[in-house]
């Protein structure tokens, strides 16, 4: 998983079926000093997440397959948790 | 996911069985602002997008999953076509 912050939505009409009615979120992966770190990615949403948000973010389709929770499915990245503290060091 | 544009079509006659029927097309990943992103790819299309379009795509072993029960090699697919995003 990574840190991730949530930077914007996607409306999609025309789409997989498998994908309607899911949420799609475009969040910017972080680095641990919080800065953005490569390209920002296309996740879907099942925790209710909103711009702003720091987030969890898995990048594997079985992990996204399983949180959007439809069997399998052409999806290989989803928001699986809203982050409320990162803490680091002993 | 991630987002594109398609900028091109391929028409290949000699393919894998696989692929026979199969939209080729051309995509530039781009940035949340609509520019350019690293290097064109070559997708499978499944929702009948068109060039210049803005789209997202999988990558992976889940570029497959889209044209199950066929067996489709590809590592990249085009799953939906972007009405408009924000940011």
């Amino acid at each position: 998983m990574q840190i991730a912050r949530v930077v914007g939505t996607v409306v999609s009409t025309q789409k997989n079926a498998k994908l309607e009615g899911a949420k799609l979120l475009l969040v910017q992966p972080l680095d641990p000093g919080g800065a953005a770190k490569g390209p920002t990615v296309l996740a879907i949403d099942s925790v209710d997440a909103g711009i702003g948000d720091r987030v969890l973010l898995v990048q594997d389709g079985k992990a996204a397959i399983q949180a959007l929770g439809r069997g399998v499915a052409a999806v290989d990245a989803a928001v699986v948790g809203v982050i409320d503290a990162v803490e680091m060091g002993a | 996911m991630f987002l594109a544009r398609v900028v091109g079509t391929v028409v290949a006659t000699h393919k894998d069985p696989g692929l026979v029927g199969m939209k080729l097309l051309v995509i530039q990943p781009i940035k949340n602002d609509g520019s350019a992103s690293g290097k064109t790819l070559v997708a499978v299309d499944s929702v009948g997008a068109g060039v210049t379009e803005n789209v997202f795509y999988v990558r992976g072993r889940e570029a497959s999953v889209p044209f199950l029960p066929d067996e489709v090699p590809t590592d990249a697919a085009i799953v939906g076509i972007v009405d408009h995003w924000s940011t």
